[in-house]
């Protein structure tokens, strides 16, 4: 191929963002390696460096032994969410598949727990010896006390085990401990979630995007930030209500350092200008929605004169923000974010948020958030049995009316250690570290220090893993089978996940663990009848979707499945009791909570103390990767941004080590000071992830620290449940 | 011959590294050390606040200290634009490190060579940008012939105002930058 400005032009149009969907650029697996003449194997998959899923080209040659070698990863062009790019972690999966710390073998617990001995042994006797305990504990207790917690692909597989087991105790702490209450809260409001596949947001053709601390950039979601940057470049006005000056922030044209903890105040004021100045698009909230005129009513009293003293923002830019938005209306959005769970107030800043973007409009319309794809797939079991009824009810909803499906992490926790409704005994841990995902950890260590049995399925050795006493070592995604996925942005697609090369050491798809402890359990009819990758093939059939396509390119459009805006043809279905945008929740008002958002002020940090906060990393995902070797090189350890003039009163110097010691007296280990102007006075901020416990973990024992072990105190969001933990305050100590 | 140039959009960058992690697996850059990085460099006081990200890399000088200065010949000017380093001929002796106004250049710690950006060499030959820009998230880095006035950098570089790195050293790079800062309307 020559190097022409064609190919340029070709590849530019490519990367214009989504422009994929109209100009499809041709990728074949096949095609490639014959054209390079077999000297190398192309595999398209799907990374899960992070959970995005974007797609990704794996090439793989023999090294000099004559093995397969994966040597490079590449973003996938005809896969959505990757559109031919990958970020710094996708690209380091290498690393993760190289990782000298993975776990190797399957292990069983010798010595106390925690205090680290294993012995490794077969995988024939860590699976007998998994599934005679899991026997005796149901035995006893029943199989509602075993509970599992997952994030990424090994759930479906564990989710499905427990479920024949007949236990609904399942939770992930992407409900609880990030997104749950946005999804729930746009259910309550608009009938959907804002996002499927990725956030709904027509960046590329919006003229105002606001986030609230959301931080793009930092917060690395592929093709959510090119689409990001290509609304820089197209010159969106982007406004950043954030207490730090984020990457995000530095790319706008207004940034609002708001108080933390007062941003529904800013949501409500906001509200009131659109509707006492006229802004908010009338014939739309006629035609869709219910509940204005209670609403206009309810935000009179949010003045921006009022705002101003409680954000601590000036009151022209309040004014001015909301203007904005509405003279750019519909092409306007609040971007939903992601991890919303913050201050235990949540759900009614977040239905702030949503009732925003009704007033603007945007929801369907071009420039807001576009609509779901058309073309559902049906559900796909495989022919396995009904689940059976478990032999009580889950507890993963707690007393939380609006908690969702995804269960509340935090709750299963509570019952481990009181056994109140009933005792939970056993626990299955599938690619989550609950130390770092969850707040308080020392009642994480409580929980675990009741089970009778705990076991542990991940690729690598973190500190909750080695507190298991059966390891099952999972292969990486490279290694293996996993989906199909659905994958819905604009339009709808399927995706899967292919090994690049066999198994290294001796590790096992978590489709593979699941399924021979289905066996071991006597629950052969929910076992993978042959092999995952027949039962993908099965599946691809019963979807209409070619597999030979489908394994030769990574990614399947679905035809004219994209339908992202309102039109005559193409209306909007609101799936609420109304049948509308509810502006005023009719469930809320039935469960006995506000049905339109009112402020309450949060808890401000005492004097001395600082708030704590806590965010993302571009090139590492949670703490799942700080152990990575080629992202580890990138950033080893976390910094604690203080405020410049903050660290100049406290004699605190740009690049010294401090300790932080939090309200409880919990205190940290040495850390990192970024003395910066980029963040308020009144809090700290730290990425989230790093100070590993476990020295299997070479690269990431205690390198950073780690914010969860400062965050003893969360505060529970009473409508959907979700844990506020931007609700600590630490003070600096400077002798490290 | 094309005369290859990078143009940086500076205001679409959003320190992502992906590039940075790009060029790492591309070339096997050895551990601690880098071809590119991402600079991130912020001015004025809260809360007015404003933040330069830049991509530094070689800037393949048309008038190249590092060229100059080799003893060897071993770093050498090509007809297309790009400076490159022959390994066979270099001895280490780090003339171009201590020369180079840009600091993109180490030592190979294995190999004892000095190294640095090539550009992507290799995948220019097969009709590929560098790996930086193939994998730029936020289309920020861009890569063409500034002798075809029809290529994307000649239309950026006709239609923004642009700079190089220390113009005042009169090395006349080939790695220009637009849009030092996002626009504020």
């Amino acid at each position: 191929m020559a190097f022409s400005r064609r190919n340029f032009l070709k590849y530019a149009a490519m990367s214009a963002g989504g422009a994929a969907i109209v100009d499809t650029p041709f990728f074949s697996a096949r095609a490639r390696a014959e054209a390079e003449g077999g000297t190398a194997r192309y595999v398209p998959t799907s990374c899960e460096m992070c959970f995005w899923k974007c797609g990704v080209i794996a090439k793989v040659q023999k090294n000099k032994d004559g093995v397969d070698e994966v040597v490079k990863l590449e973003g996938n062009p005809l896969h959505p969410q990757s559109l031919g790019k990958l970020c710094a972690r996708g690209q380091a999966g290498i690393g993760q598949l190289y990782d000298p710390d993975r776990l190797k073998r399957p292990m069983i617990r010798t010595g106390e727990r925690g205090d680290g001995k294993y012995k490794e042994v077969s995988w024939e006797e860590a699976l007998s010896y998994t599934a005679e305990n899991l026997k005796k504990i149901i035995e006893k207790h029943g199989p509602h006390s075993i509970a599992m917690f997952s994030h990424g692909s090994p759930g479906d597989y564990f989710t499905n085990l427990l479920s024949a087991l007949g236990s609904g105790n399942i939770s992930f702490p992407s409900f609880s401990q990030c997104k749950g209450i946005r999804d729930a809260t746009w259910e309550l409001t608009f009938g959907h979630k804002p996002a499927t596949s990725c956030e709904r947001v027509d960046m590329r053709n919006s003229r105002v995007i606001v986030l609230f601390g959301t931080h793009l950039g930092e917060n690395m979601h592929n093709s959510q930030n090119q689409e990001f940057s290509q609304a820089v470049g197209n010159g969106a006005k982007i406004i950043c209500v954030d207490p730090r000056y984020s990457t995000a922030a530095s790319k706008a044209s207004m940034w609002l350092p708001i108080k933390p903890g007062t941003d529904t105040a800013l949501l409500l004021t906001w509200i009131n200008i659109l509707i006492s100045e006229d802004l908010y698009d009338k014939a739309y909230i006629e035609q869709y929605a219910t509940g204005f005129d209670q609403l206009k009513e309810a935000v009179k009293e949010y003045t921006p004169e009022w705002c101003a003293k409680e954000t601590d923002l000036p009151e022209a830019n309040i004014v001015e923000a909301a203007r904005e938005l509405g003279r750019y209306a519909p092409s306007v959005m609040i971007h939903p974010g992601r991890h919303v769970s913050w201050y235990g107030n949540d759900t009614q800043r977040v239905r702030a948020m949503a009732i925003i973007n009704a007033l603007l409009g945007s929801w369907g319309r071009k420039g807001g958030l576009y609509l779901p794809p058309k073309g559902k797939f049906p559900s796909y079991n495989d022919g396995a049995p009904e689940y059976p009824i478990p032999d009580e009810d889950p507890v993963i909803k707690g007393n939380y009316p609006f908690a969702g499906g995804e269960g509340l992490t935090q709750v299963v926790r509570d019952v481990t250690i009181t056994s109140d409704p009933y005792p939970i005994k056993a626990w299955i841990i599938a690619g989550t570290d609950l130390l770092k995902a969850l707040p308080a950890p020392a009642r994480t260590r409580e929980a675990i220090s009741k089970l009778d049995f705990m076991i542990a399925v991940d690729i690598m050795p973190a500190e909750t893993v080695m507190m298991a006493d059966v390891i099952l070592p999972e292969c990486t995604y490279l290694e293996r089978h996993d989906g199909l996925f659905k994958i819905e942005t604009r339009e709808s697609g399927v995706s899967l996940r292919q090994p690049a090369i066999e198994p290294m050491y001796d590790t096992k798809p978590a489709w593979w663990i699941a399924s021979e402890l289905c066996k071991k359990m006597g629950l052969d009819d929910y076992a993978v009848k042959d092999s995952w990758e027949e039962r993908m093939k099965r599946q691809a059939k019963a979807w209409n979707v070619s597999w030979e396509t489908l394994a030769d390119k990574g990614y399947v459009s679905i035809p004219d499945s994209a339908a992202p805006y309102i039109t005559p043809e193409n209306q909007p279905v609101f799936k609420t009791p109304s049948g509308k945008i509810e502006l005023y929740s009719s469930k809320l008002e039935e469960k006995h909570f506000d049905p339109i958002p009112k402020y309450e002020p949060t808890e401000q940090p005492g004097e001395g103390m600082y708030r704590l906060v806590y965010g993302r990393s571009p090139v590492h995902t949670f703490s799942r990767t700080i152990n990575t070797p080629f992202l580890w090189e990138l950033m080893k350890e976390n910094e604690l941004w203080l405020n410049k003039k903050e660290a100049d009163r406290l004699g605190v110097k740009h690049g010294q080590r401090v300790r932080l010691e939090n309200q409880d007296k919990v205190v940290s280990a040495p850390m990192l000071v970024k003395a910066t102007e980029r963040i308020r006075r009144d809090c700290v901020y730290m990425v989230h992830g790093f100070g590993h416990n476990s020295p299997r973990l070479s690269k990431a024992h205690h390198s950073g620290v780690d914010d969860q072990e400062l965050i003893t105190h969360y505060k529970v969001d009473p409508i959907c449940g979700g844990t506020g933990m931007r609700v600590n305050f630490v003070k600096i100590i400077k002798e490290a | 011959m094309p005369r290859y140039v990078m143009v940086i959009d500076q205001s679409r960058c959003i320190g992502c590294m992906a590039c940075v992690a790009a060029c790492k697996r591309e070339n096997n850059v050895p551990m601690e050390h880098f071809r590119t990085r991402v600079v991130e460099m912020v001015r004025g006081e809260f809360p007015q606040l404003r933040t330069e990200m830049r991509s530094e890399l070689c800037n393949h000088c048309d008038h190249a200290p590092c060229v100059s200065i080799c003893p060897t010949g071993a770093s050498h000017k090509q007809k297309d634009g790009t400076v490159q380093i022959n390994r066979k001929k270099c001895v280490g002796c780090k003339a171009c490190i201590a020369a180079c106004p840009y600091d993109v250049r180490y030592i190979h710690p294995e190999h004892g060579w000095a190294d640095k950006c090539s550009f992507c060499q290799h995948r220019l030959k097969e009709g590929k940008e560098p790996a930086c820009v193939a994998t730029c998230i936020g289309r920020s880095r861009m890569f063409g012939d500034l002798d075809d006035p029809n290529s994307e950098v000649s239309h950026l570089l006709r239609e923004n105002s642009w700079r190089v790195l220390k113009p005042e050293v009169g090395t006349q790079p080939h790695v220009y930058y637009i849009n030092q800062f996002p626009r504020k309307s």
